[in-house]
Parts: structure tokens; C-alpha cells; sequence
């Protein structure tokens, strides 16, 4: 094993997947001669050139298109978004291109495409830099959506995903970047849908993804010093969603927390719920507790952001409560 | 046009000394962790804002931006103790804390923002001048982008719509070299940011946006030709940001010596230099200036610091204009 920083296990990903195909391109804003604006791509444009990291105008509809576009014949582009935020200008073409070629096509063009970049708060950036998409995303039939937690998923998911035959949404964390963790010296990857058990538990199941599971993984840690064993579980992929490790997990705990940062109103956490209860409705001890940013845009205020974004102290209220401690 | 006089040019030096001092305490106040988030700074294209200020009609035109904002609203009247206390995230500032660095608003003085997303705010610019034309109000709207953002399929489509419906808006580019780290040179294969003007028709050009007078003319020249009836324009103030991006930059794009360059074309500089050649202030008066600007900026830091941070319960407050809006529960 070696230790990296999340940023470096990103940046190792697309070089490792770009030397074994010459299809793959890696284009956004920032990529190429700044090495990326949170240096995700460091050094890729001296390894690759400028014909296969490309710095792109502030045109995210035009250059998601090209993305898929030259998807349709031929490359597998990774187009990285400054941050999701910016997607939303060319949504578009995700979401009626990309997610839906293949069947609008009978068939006839898949579109083997990464879409990547931050997602979620990360400090005081206010209502237009602070959001969390994974589940418009994953609300659409034809996308993957990826949220790893961690720089050895992160590098073991993106060269599944790069090598996917389907559109890929790859989301990572301003916050996270420099975050250092252990991965395996050689090759590897891990399969996209399926989840990962990140703390072995028996008295509840907390289920998680991306960066906010940190706050999961202190809750555990807290209270386990009560005497109360909490299973983590990281879901890494939204879509397809490993329900079953869910409810594997809940079938043992009997007890469901949801850690998720997004607005509460149709979440991934919504979706979770309505699966433990239609597929292990007798298992539970308790009624679910979801925990979200609240129903609100993110203020810019450190006062109220901090309400507004769910930490370890509301997951460890939440445990008491499905425990009824 | 107002005349260029004496005074103008003492109001610019107060301005704009303001303007600049005003962004050099909130870089001071950031690294204090005071101030957080991204910190857009003017410094350098203080002379785009003073010549468009001195050709608008201040008690009727508008003004819309992106995120490098704090100093646009103090031109157009807002107290920049609200701005300051903004900045800092209280409750007593332009938008009460919740919108931050990049999203100043003042709708008591036609200040439309302070937005976030590169090329947004170009078709509320069109948005805001339609309303103007709809009413049969002679309001002038003028609308602020980066170089960077005129790549934004926003821009064309607001043009098209803009030229079609002849709206009374004034389209300005603030061409500062660079978005981010992308010189123009990087990002496009023609460099000439005005002639995409000329695509639809748009009248259209070139300006000096170190040099207030050469703004102040050609925006009057524009403001007046939309206040007739005569549709939009579009200019590219051709200018420079001294400071970086935001705050961490290390700004590896350029050469300090690019940067000391425009430093000599500096804006303050020049209309400073026309003061002292034509007598028009002592070296008393204008240190008496310079004083009254750091004791400004000053009132204004201690106004922000003082203020109280927002109630919690403004989180809920200010997102609907219902008053009992149902929002769900996030957590226990
Ligand atoms: C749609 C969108 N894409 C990317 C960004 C990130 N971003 C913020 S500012 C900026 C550069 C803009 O440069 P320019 O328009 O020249 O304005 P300047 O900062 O020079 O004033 C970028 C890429 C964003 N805010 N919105
Ligand atoms: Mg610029």
C-alpha cells in the first residue's frame, strides 16, 4: 500500500486508464496548463499533450456536447466540471444526450463517457456553489452515478468508470481533494454498484456516501465509547444502488440511519427508505431517520450554514432516536 | 454627457481610492478567516465602474454584474458598511448575511447582483431591460461580464433576443486578460471580444478601460443611444485585475512584470496625475482624501465586526415570499 491524497489518486486514475487507451481524453476548464483548478490533473498535460488534455473555454454546454458527440464515434471522453454547480449550463446535454442515445438509437451508440467533478458545500459559497445533485442525476435511466469517499475508491471507481461502456457521473469534494488515504501499490478497480461496509456495526445501520460520511464514521466512533455498534456502510455508487447490502445490513440491525447531503425532498435517502421498507418492512425496530442539508438554498453565513448542513452530533441524536435512547 | 469637471475628477480619486482601499481590507480581514469563501477583488478596473457611473442616470439606470461586485453597489449608492457586514456574513448586511461575497443586491438602488454562475447574469441583464421597455420606463440597464463569460452560450442567446426586441441595455465586457488562469489568447480563435457584437448586428467596439473619461464617453454614447430607443451595444472595456482570481491563486499564468505594466497605466495614477497637473487640489487636500478614505474603510470593518450574525431562524425567512411555506425537517 501507499498513501495519497484524494487529488493524486484522481489525477493517478485518468494517467493509468490513458495509457492503456488512446481514445480517452480528459477536457474542461482549468484542466490542462493550471493542472486543474484543484490540481486533480497535476502533471497529465506534460504526460498526454495538449491534444488529449484539453483547457476549455467557460462553455459547459458546448464542451459536454462535444463530449458526447465524439462519444458517438470512437473516444471515451472524461470532461471535467469545475464543479457540479456548472453542470446545471449543460445539463442538457447529459441528460438528453448522453443518458438517453443508446435507447433513443435502438441500441446502435452507447456513449462510454466520464463526467466529473466536485459536488455538494464546501464552505461558505452560498446558495449557486453549494449543491448536491446526485439524485436529480440519479433520477434519470441511462446514467451511472458515483460518489466514492475516500482516494482508494476514488481511483478504483474512476478506472471502472472510465472504462464503462455507459455514462458515468463521477462526483468528488473541494474538501476531500486533500484528503489522504491508503490505496494499492499496483492496478486495480472496483466495481461500480457496489457498496462497501466502512465500519462493521450489530445495534444500527447508518448508510452514507461522499464526503459527508465523515461525519458518519465519528458519530460511530463516538458512540461506540457509549456501548452502541454502528455499521457504516458506504454506498460509493448511487445509481445502480447496492440495496442489497442495505439490506443485508438492516436485517441485522433492525435499525436505519441516512446520511445524506441534499435538499430532504426526493432524495437518494428517499429512495433508500421506500426499498428497506417494501423489502424488510419486519426487520425494523424503528421508523428510519434520514438526515439532510435543510430544505433551504446554503446560506453564505457560518452561523446558519452551519445548521443547514447535517453533522456528527445530528447523526449521533438520530441513533439515539432509532435506538430510542 | 455631464460634464467632465474638476469635481469629476476628485469624486473619481475619492472613488475609486475607496473602491481599491475597500477590497484591500477585505483581503486583510480574509486571511483573518473573517471574511470566507471566494474573494473576487476589483483592484485595477476601478476606471470601468467610475466612467459608467459618470454616464449613467444614477437615479434611474441599472446595473447588474458577476461575482466581482462589492464595489459596483457602493458606486451606485448603497452604504458600504452593508457591504462590508455582508462580506462578514451579519445580519445587517446587503442581503443579511445569506448571499456572501458574491451576491451583493440592492434593490433599493437598482444593484441586481453579485452572481455566481459565469455568464447568468447576461440574460437577466436583457431580463431587466425588457421589463424597462415593457413599462415605457427610459431606465438603462447596464450589464457587467468577463472576458471569460463570453463564452457562455448565454451571451449569444441574449444578444439575438436583445437586438430582436431592441431592449435598452448596455452589454460591457470587462476583458481583465484572463478567467482564472485562461489568458483570452487560450480560450478563443478570435481574441476580439467586441466584434461578437457584430454577428448580430450589435453596435459595437473597443474601449480603453484603464482611462474613466474614454468610459464615461463611449458608455454615454450607448446609454444614450438605448435611452432612445436605439436597442443595445456592446463594448469591451479592455482593463486588468492586479490581484489573483480569488484568493488562492498563485497566479503562475503571468509575469509580475506583465502586472507592474498596467500598474503604470493605473487608473487611480492617471486621473491623479490630472489633478496634480491642473492644480486641481493641494497636496493637503488630496492627503486629506486619502485620510478620509482610510477612516471610511474603517468605520466599515468596525460596522461589520460589530453587527450580530443572522437569527436561525433567517435560514427559513427569506427563501419563499409566502410566509407559511411548509419546508420539510432535515434532521432531528
Ligand atoms: C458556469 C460556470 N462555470 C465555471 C465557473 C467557475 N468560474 C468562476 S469565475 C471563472 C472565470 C471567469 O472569468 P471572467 O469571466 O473573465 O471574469 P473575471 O473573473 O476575470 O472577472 C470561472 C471559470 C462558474 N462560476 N460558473
Ligand atoms: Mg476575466
Amino acid at each position: 500500500m501507499k498513501t495519497i491524497q484524494f487529488r493524486e489518486a484522481i489525477a493517478e486514475a485518468m494517467s493509468e486508464e490513458m495509457r492503456r487507451d488512446d481514445s480517452i481524453y480528459l477536457m474542461g476548464e482549468e484542466v490542462a496548463e493550471y493542472n486543474g483548478a484543484y490540481k486533480a490533473s497535476k502533471g497529465m498535460l506534460d504526460e498526454f499533450g495538449p491534444e488529449r488534455v484539453l483547457d476549455t473555454p467557460i462553455s459547459e454546454l458546448g464542451f459536454a456536447g462535444v463530449g458526447v458527440g465524439s462519444a458517438m464515434i470512437g473516444n471515451r471522453p472524461i470532461i471535467e466540471f469545475m464543479t457540479f454547480n456548472f453542470s446545471l449550463v449543460g445539463i442538457d446535454q447529459i441528460i438528453n444526450n448522453a443518458a438517453k442515445m443508446r435507447q433513443m438509437s435502438g441500441g446502435q451508440f452507447n456513449i462510454p463517457i466520464v463526467f466529473r467533478g466536485p459536488t455538494a458545500s464546501a464552505g461558505q459559497l452560498a446558495a449557486t456553489h453549494s449543491q448536491a445533485f446526485e439524485s436529480w442525476f440519479a433520477n434519470t435511466p441511462g446514467l451511472k452515478v458515483v460518489v466514492p469517499s475516500n482516494p482508494k475508491d476514488a481511483k478504483g471507481l474512476l478506472k471502472s468508470a472510465i472504462r464503462d461502456d455507459d455514462p458515468v457521473i463521477f462526483m468528488e469534494s473541494e474538501q476531500m481533494y486533500g484528503d489522504k488515504g491508503e490505496v494499492p501499490e499496483g492496478e486495480y478497480t472496483i466495481p461500480l454498484g457496489v457498496a462497501e461496509i466502512g465500519r462493521e456495526g450489530s445495534d444500527v445501520t447508518i448508510v452514507s456516501f461522499g464526503k459527508i460520511i465523515k461525519e458518519a464514521y465519528a458519530a460511530a466512533e463516538d458512540l461506540d465509547k457509549e456501548g452502541i455498534s454502528c455499521e457504516v456502510i458506504d454506498l460509493r455508487t448511487v445509481r445502480p444502488m447496492d440495496s442489497e447490502a442495505i439490506l443485508k445490513s438492516v436485517k441485522k440491525t433492525n435499525r436505519l440511519v441516512i446520511l445524506e447531503e441534499a435538499w430532504p425532498f426526493g432524495n437518494v435517502a428517499t429512495e433508500i427508505t421506500y426499498q428497506v421498507q417494501q423489502h424488510a418492512f419486519d426487520y425494523l425496530d424503528a421508523p428510519i431517520v434520514k438526515i439532510n442539508t435543510a430544505d433551504t438554498p446554503a446560506p453564505y453565513s457560518p452561523t446558519l450554514l452551519e445548521e443547514w448542513l447535517p453533522n456528527k452530533e445530528d447523526v449521533i441524536k438520530a441513533v439515539h432516536k432509532v435506538l430510542y435512547k | 454627457m455631464k460634464k467632465i469637471t474638476k469635481e469629476t475628477y476628485l469624486q473619481w480619486y475619492e472613488d475609486m481610492l475607496f473602491w481599491r482601499k475597500f477590497e484591500d481590507k477585505l483581503a486583510a480581514v480574509y486571511i483573518q478567516q473573517k471574511v470566507r469563501g471566494f474573494l473576487h477583488l476589483y483592484n485595477g478596473q476601478e476606471a470601468v465602474l467610475a466612467g459608467s457611473l459618470h454616464a449613467m442616470d444614477l437615479e434611474k439606470d441599472r446595473m447588474i454584474t458577476a461575482y466581482r461586485n462589492h464595489v459596483q453597489p457602493i458606486g451606485m449608492g448603497v452604504d458600504p458598511k452593508k457591504v462590508m457586514a455582508e462580506l462578514f456574513g451579519k445580519v445587517t448586511g446587503t442581503s443579511k448575511g445569506m448571499g456572501g461575497s458574491m451576491h451583493i443586491f440592492s434593490k433599493e438602488h437598482r444593484f441586481y447582483g453579485g452572481h455566481g454562475i459565469v455568464g447568468g447574469q447576461i440574460p437577466l441583464g436583457a431580463g431587466l431591460a425588457f421589463a424597462d421597455k415593457y413599462f415605457k420606463r427610459d431606465a438603462v440597464t447596464l450589464c457587467y461580464m468577463g472576458d471569460g463569460a463570453v463564452r457562455q452560450g448565454s451571451l449569444h442567446e441574449a444578444f439575438n433576443l436583445a437586438m430582436l426586441w431592441q431592449l435598452p441595455v448596455v452589454f460591457i465586457c470587462e476583458n481583465n486578460g484572463y478567467a482564472m488562469g485562461t489568458s483570452v489568447a487560450r480560450t478563443s480563435h478570435s481574441t476580439e471580444i467586441w466584434k461578437l457584437g457584430l454577428g448580430y448586428e450589435m453596435p459595437c467596439g473597443p474601449v480603453d478601460g484603464m482611462d474613466p473619461v474614454t468610459v464615461a464617453e463611449e458608455v454615454h454614447k450607448a446609454v444614450d443611444r438605448a435611452r432612445k430607443g436605439g436597442g443595445p451595444t456592446f463594448l469591451e472595456m479592455k482593463t486588468y485585475r492586479y490581484r489573483g482570481h480569488s484568493m488562492s491563486d498563485a497566479q503562475h499564468y503571468r509575469t509580475k512584470e506583465e502586472v507592474e505594466e498596467y500598474k503604470k497605466i493605473d487608473p487611480i495614477t492617471q486621473v491623479l496625475d490630472v489633478i496634480k497637473d491642473k492644480r486641481y487640489a493641494t497636496d493637503g487636500e488630496i492627503a486629506a482624501i486619502d485620510k478620509r478614505v482610510k477612516e471610511m474603510v474603517k468605520e466599515c470593518e468596525e460596522f461589520a465586526e460589530n453587527s450580530d450574525f443572522p437569527p436561525i431562524e433567517q435560514l427559513y425567512d427569506v427563501v419563499y415570499e409566502q410566509e407559511d411555506y411548509p419546508f420539510l425537517p432535515h434532521k432531528l
